[in-house]
């Protein structure tokens, strides 16, 4: 494991190229198209995803007992399967949770466990949410580890209580929620197929269905031309800042909501996360 | 007879009575989004709490989205929006497509990370053909190859054209593209330029 690790890092150094393309793409001074470029970095890693090494430090994080309290999360986290079990527990989520009376997604949830059940500090968590560089997000690396345990496992979300479908409605509603300088709200960007802004496909999030779910179900993704790990909260909240609004809050209700809405559209596609992105 | 009346305006109270029920269903919907989003973001940069606030297009085409407002709605806000529009002072639509050029490529501009010092663009490639040199451009819009060429420059197509740039809701109440004036989003020489972009024969979106 170690020297794959090790080999990893070397590729990653030499994957900069396309990742500096792929980064660029964005602006729209390219010649390959980014469906070429991405098709070149997979082709790099074969099997390899470095989300590898977000997963690996995530189950050190993950085991290790810290905190005020000393204790490890596999040992007190309960994500909904029950205390430390991660197996199958992202394919539940977003979830209602009894001892937080509120719908959580794995974000919000882990914040709970890391500040309530760990007794760490609530503000330097949220502060690092986001990795860059040497600067390593916690919570990136932990959700990693979690959600490569659900790999293959099927989208499932009961729904039963009631704060669950509440929670869908109100993610219904802000996904089609336009406003701001532009008027854009998720649904101008993502309720079609096949249609692209610059050369980014934009997959139709609207409905339950095939772009629904191949979406979800890789995320979270390494992001290639960040080189971080980023989870879905990163990833709507980037889209909330292309939309022209101001910044949404991490583990704030609305991100927890819109997950809760993307999530069911998803039920039933299998996780593949940590996927690669552009 | 009494209960054969009632029954009547029942019956035909019954779709009103539904249809009320769905307005006022769909009038918590923007109303339970905006109370979780106010709840949910902090003012960053350009961006302030009050662009969660919708205007009355936003509202409406939110409210029934995916479908559409209903025809009466839709024609006064419509009417509304194109009244608003602003035709430029001196009669002159045509500005220098060098620049257009430069505002069709620009996507920054009133994010919440975008410098306000600093003059947006109008990003019309992440939505339309233009140039066809330019080969990363996004398909929400259609393409605009070729669009002076095509439709000549005359008095009223240009001035539909600066309308619909101007305000797009004035004329495709939900359309997904910006409003450049009525949201000053881009200046009227900005509009101008763009407009050359489309209209001037030496743009290279009439080759
Ligand atoms: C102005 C356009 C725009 C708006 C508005 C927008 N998005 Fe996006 N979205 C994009 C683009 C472009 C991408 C692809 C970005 C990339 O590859 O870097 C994307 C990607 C995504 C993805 C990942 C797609 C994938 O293939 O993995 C998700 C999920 C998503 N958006 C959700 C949302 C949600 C939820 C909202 C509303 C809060 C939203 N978007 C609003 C443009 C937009
Ligand atoms: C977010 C997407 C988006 C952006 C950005 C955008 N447009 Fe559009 N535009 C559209 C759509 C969609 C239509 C088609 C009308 C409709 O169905 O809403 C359109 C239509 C048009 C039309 C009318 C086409 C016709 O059939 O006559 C013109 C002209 C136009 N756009 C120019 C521009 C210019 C110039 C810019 C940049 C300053 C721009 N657009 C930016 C989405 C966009």
């Amino acid at each position: 494991m170690r020297r794959r690790i090790q080999q990893m890092r070397k590729r990653l150094l030499l994957g900069g190229v396309i990742a500096t393309a792929l980064g660029a793409s964005m602006l729209g001074a390219q010649s390959t198209s980014t469906e070429d470029a991405l098709a070149d970095y997979r082709a790099m890693f074969g099997d390899d995803n470095p989300a590898a090494l977000w997963i690996a430090r995530g189950e050190d994080l993950w085991k290790e007992a810290r905190g005020s309290r000393k204790v490890s999360l596999a040992d007190t986290c309960d994500l909904g399967l029950g205390d430390g079990v991660i197996k199958g527990a992202y394919a539940h989520l977003p979830r209602y949770f009894a001892d937080t009376a509120k719908v959580q997604d794995l974000e919000s949830r882990l914040l709970t466990c890391m500040v309530k059940g760990q007794g760490m500090d609530e503000a330097p968590i949220v502060k690092n949410r986001f990795g860059d560089g040497d600067r390593k997000s916690d919570l990136e690396a932990l959700s990693a580890y979690i959600i490569d345990a659900s790999r293959g496992v099927a989208m499932d979300l009961p729904m039963t209580h009631a704060q669950e479908r509440l929670a869908y409605e109100s993610g219904k509603a802000i996904f089609f929620y336009r406003t701001g300088t532009h008027d854009f709200s998720c649904a101008t960007c993502h309720s079609q197929s096949g249609k692209r802004i610059r050369l980014q496909e934009l997959p139709n999030l609207s409905v339950a269905g095939a772009d629904a779910r191949d979406t979800y179900t890789v995320w979270p993704a390494y992001r290639v031309s960040q080189g971080e790990v980023r989870t879905m909260e990163w990833r709507i909240g980037d889209c909330f800042r292309q939309q022209r609004v101001p910044e949404l809050v991490f583990g704030s209700q609305a991100a927890i909501d819109l997950t809760m809405f993307l999530a069911k559209n998803a039920e039933g596609g299998k996780m593949a996360a940590p996927g690669l992105k552009r | 007879m009494r209960i054969w009346i009632t029954t009547l305006l029942l019956s035909a109270m019954l779709p009103l009575v539904a249809v009320a029920a769905d307005k006022a269903r769909k009038d918590d919907r923007n109303a339970q989004a905006f109370a979780v989003m106010q709840a949910s973001f902090v003012a960053k940069g350009q961006a302030g709490m009050d662009r969660l606030v919708q205007d009355k297009t936003q509202a409406a085409c939110s409210l029934y989205a995916p479908g559409m407002p209903p025809d009466a709605l839709a024609a006064t806000l419509l009417e509304d929006n194109r009244n608003r529009v602003k035709y430029p002072a001196d009669g002159n639509y045509l500005g220098d497509w060098k620049r257009g050029q430069a505002v069709a490529e620009e996507g920054r501009g009133k994010q919440s990370s975008d410098d306000p010092a600093e003059p947006s663009g109008g990003n019309c490639y992440a939505c339309h053909q233009l140039d066809p040199q330019q080969i990363a451009y996004g398909t929400i819009g259609p393409s605009l190859y070729r669009y002076g060429k095509l439709r000549g420059n005359s008095e009223p197509v240009l001035k539909l054209a600066w309308g619909m740039l101007n305000d797009m809701k004035g004329y495709i109440l939900c359309s997904a593209m910006p409003r450049f004036g009525g949201k000053d989003i881009l200046t009227e020489q900005q509009l101008k330029d763009v407009m050359a972009l489309l209209f001037d024969p030496d743009s290279p979106v009439n080759q």
